[in-house]
């Protein structure tokens, strides 16, 4: 008979081998899968982690992962603080469209100047949209304990129909005809986050990622805001005593989260995207909760997450174009993989024991 | 390994292997790509693209192999699929929403041997075609019966997004209603989806609870016609596909997409090499719109007249903006026996006088 019995202290190593091992478990599962779908799983599972990093096209592949990936690290790390310390915010995508929108709406305003700064007060704008829509969660809980969880969430739907009232109205293109859709920024010079070294894929916000993961890494590690921030979510009561404002850590965690996710909307939209539109967002908001946790919301771990996440999302397409595998196979596959981590998760925090049956 | 170096090094080698790539696959297969923004068993518009790709499949056999990639969203995630078909060989590629536009446009620039096809859109290039429906011929159709059937009055439009093709579809629809029903009245209800069975159910609800008896809609999915069904005694139209599982009711008629003929017409252009850029528009006389069976839901005479109108139509005789005909705020559009030109319906972002409300801008 199996028995699982809790560990007194989860288990260091499990921790940190879990999401190796879910990761194999996914290639397992996700290989039955295909090959119940009548393909050839070793292909398929090839195709999809390693073809964009290794095949004849993987040069064209290797930026595109970049630029997935970015907002996916940013957003992470950012919800990561929160959710270590028990503050969830689930409303990243909100924030994301909001730091876009304000972000752009400062790039519109100012078009045609030609200057380099139009950029900057783009992104501080960006994360000031971010922040401030984070904000209303924040403080509503603050002030009169709604739950966080709920209304970040419902915040989404209220920002994607702003959106789309910004696509169709003030931010649209005078010169597009009447169709909606903004100016394209990347066509700006002024505004346009283009590759720094063409062809890498390597826009602002990679950078910003990259500093973000770093800056995280050292606030968790060396920093009495880490601190406060992994003792508020072990032991709540001892934070108190030790000196932690709960509303002051709720104000920060959410603040900062929702500013990251806000610089990422607006590094999205001067650059890859280009254009405000209706349908602007694409959901990396809420893939960034599952890049948050099967990083173990550590921020290596994340950049490792973020790294596979956009793996699945540019190999699945290529799966999907040379192999003819349905879109919902691949949203199947990275369902799979959260499934796993949480599985195989028990892991750390149980142990196996095979008993003998005893006899009554 | 002359190629491999070529191909390192970087963006503008792959202009060149693109180039090169027509030319080197003498023998092999033409290969056509399409890119879907819904998932092929939507069951309205991506369903119909997906049937038109098989078509030319089966028309051409083993000359051509066909590849795609469905619920691909408009924005770089387009830009990157079209790259990596492109690269992968593609000689044709048809881009199947209007999202695609700018997309489709910057891809074709960096494949200048690789033709593009671009659905319901308006910038063309050298290598980009563009090519889309008169939709709003069938909305003709659809408005004459809903006019001649509704008890309430009401009738329900569920909006995909304010575009002008979508505008065409609600001016048509209620030029036509109001032709054969003084009373009527359209109630818009914007959902900012193509494709999204929840939200397509709710704003179907929404104008059921209205008091709407009849929904017209311009999304894809067949909720519509199962909250129709549901409520009972509401009256229906398939979008994009027939949806003839509704019939006989809800559903009693439909627009149908067919691009079967367009998609093996191009494709045998690129086989034989006459491909050339072009802007089109077809509507029923061309086939490209095609309207589902009008089922015995329908009373008879009303049956015999809408089907008229759809002659008409294939005759040249009738056109559905035949003026007179006023804008929403009363200033005159078309004078008497005046028809509109196409410039005008492409860029359309007015509602024609006795619609309530505002386009969202």
């Amino acid at each position: 008979m199996i028995r699982l019995e809790k560990r007194p202290q989860p288990s260091r190593g499990w921790s940190y081998a879990a999401p190796v091992l879910a990761v194999l478990l996914t290639m397992l599962l996700g290989g039955a899968l295909f090959a119940a779908l009548g393909q050839n799983p070793v292909v398929v599972i090839r195709t999809i982690f390693l073809d964009p990093l290794f095949s004849e096209f993987a040069w064209f592949y290797r930026p595109q992962l970049l630029i997935k990936g970015a907002p996916l690290v940013l957003i992470a790390v950012g919800l990561s603080f929160g959710f270590r310390a028990g503050i969830w915010n689930i409303g990243a995508e909100g924030q994301y469209i909001i730091g876009a929108l304000v972000g752009a709406a400062v790039g519109l305003a100012l078009y045609p100047l030609e200057s380099r700064w139009v950029f900057v007060a783009m992104v501080v704008a960006g994360a000031f949209g971010g922040w401030a829509w984070a904000m209303i969660p924040g403080l509503l809980r603050v002030k009169f304990g709604t739950n966080e969880i709920l209304v970040s969430l419902m915040l989404v739907y209220v920002a994607e129909s702003l959106l789309a009232a910004m696509a169709l109205g003030p931010l649209k293109n005078p010169e597009g005809m009447g169709f909606p859709g903004s100016r394209n920024l990347s066509q700006y010079p002024g505004a346009a986050n283009l590759d720094l070294i063409a062809g890498t894929g390597l826009h602002w916000g990679v950078v910003a990622a990259l500093i973000a993961v770093i800056c995280a890494y050292v606030a968790l590690a060396r920093h009495i805001f880490g601190f406060q921030v992994r003792l508020a979510g072990q032991a709540p009561r001892a934070a108190r005593f030790a000196g932690v404002r709960p509303a002051r850590l709720v104000l920060v965690c959410m603040g900062l989260s929702g500013a990251l996710a806000g610089l990422a909307g607006l590094f999205e939209v001067a650059g890859p995207a280009g254009q405000v539109t209706i349908d602007f967002n694409v959901g990396y908001g809420f893939t960034a909760i599952i890049v948050a946790f099967l990083g173990r919301l550590h921020p290596i771990g994340i950049l490792a997450a973020g790294g596979l996440m956009a793996l699945t999302y540019i190999g699945g397409g290529i799966a999907q174009s040379n192999l003819g595998l349905p879109a919902a196979a691949i949203s199947l596959l990275q369902g799979m993989l959260l499934f796993c981590l949480l599985a195989v998760d028990m892991l750390t925090h149980y142990r196996v024991r095979l008993t003998m049956r005893k006899v009554a | 390994m002359i190629r491999r170096t070529l191909l390192a090094s970087g963006v503008a080698a792959a202009a060149l292997m693109a180039a090169g790539l027509p030319a080197l696959a003498q023998d092999e297969p033409t290969k056509v790509g399409f890119v879907y923004v819904g998932p092929v068993g939507d069951g309205g518009w991506t369903f119909e693209h997906n049937q038109a790709r098989l078509a030319v499949e089966e028309e051409f056999g083993d000359a051509v192999e066909t590849v795609f990639v469905e619920s691909v969203p408009e924005g770089p995630d387009a830009v990157r699929v079209l790259t990596d078909m492109a690269l992968q060989g593609a000689d044709l590629i048809f881009t199947t929403s209007f999202g695609y536009m700018d997309q489709t446009i910057e891809v074709a620039s960096k494949f200048p041997d690789v033709k593009f096809e671009h659905a319901t859109g308006f910038k063309t290039a050298p290598n980009v075609a563009a090519y889309n429906a008169r939709f709003y011929e069938g909305r003709a159709v659809q408005g004459h019966i809903a006019g001649h059937v509704t008890e309430s009055n009401i009738i329900g439009y569920i909006g995909s997004f304010p575009i002008p093709e979508v505008i065409q579809g609600i001016n048509s629809a209620y030029l036509a209603a109001k032709a054969v029903n003084p009373d009527v009245e359209f109630k818009i209800v914007w959902a900012y989806t193509w494709f999204d069975p929840a939200k397509e159910a709710e704003s179907a609800n929404v104008l059921i609870e209205q008091g709407a008896d009849v929904i017209l809609q311009h999304t894809d999915s067949t909720a519509p016609q199962a909250a129709a069904q549901a409520a009972g005694n509401v009256y229906t139209f398939g979008q994009a596909s027939d949806m003839a599982e509704y019939a006989p009711m809800p559903r009693v008629s439909s627009i149908i997409d067919n691009w079967a003929p367009y998609y093996i017409e191009r494709t045998r252009a690129v086989i034989d090499g006459t491909w050339e850029t072009q802007s089109v528009w077809q509507g029923i006389a061309d086939g490209m719109v095609g309207i589902g069976e009008i089922t015995d839901a329908v009373p008879a005479e009303v049956k015999v007249t809408a089907e008229a109108i759809r002659d008409g139509i294939v005759a040249g005789t009738m056109h559905p903006f035949t003026g007179p005909i006023n804008k929403q705020d009363g200033s005159v559009w078309l004078a008497e026996g005046e028809t509109a030109d196409d410039e005008t319906l492409l860029g359309m972002n007015f509602y024609v006088e006795g619609i309530e409300g505002d386009i969202p801008q």
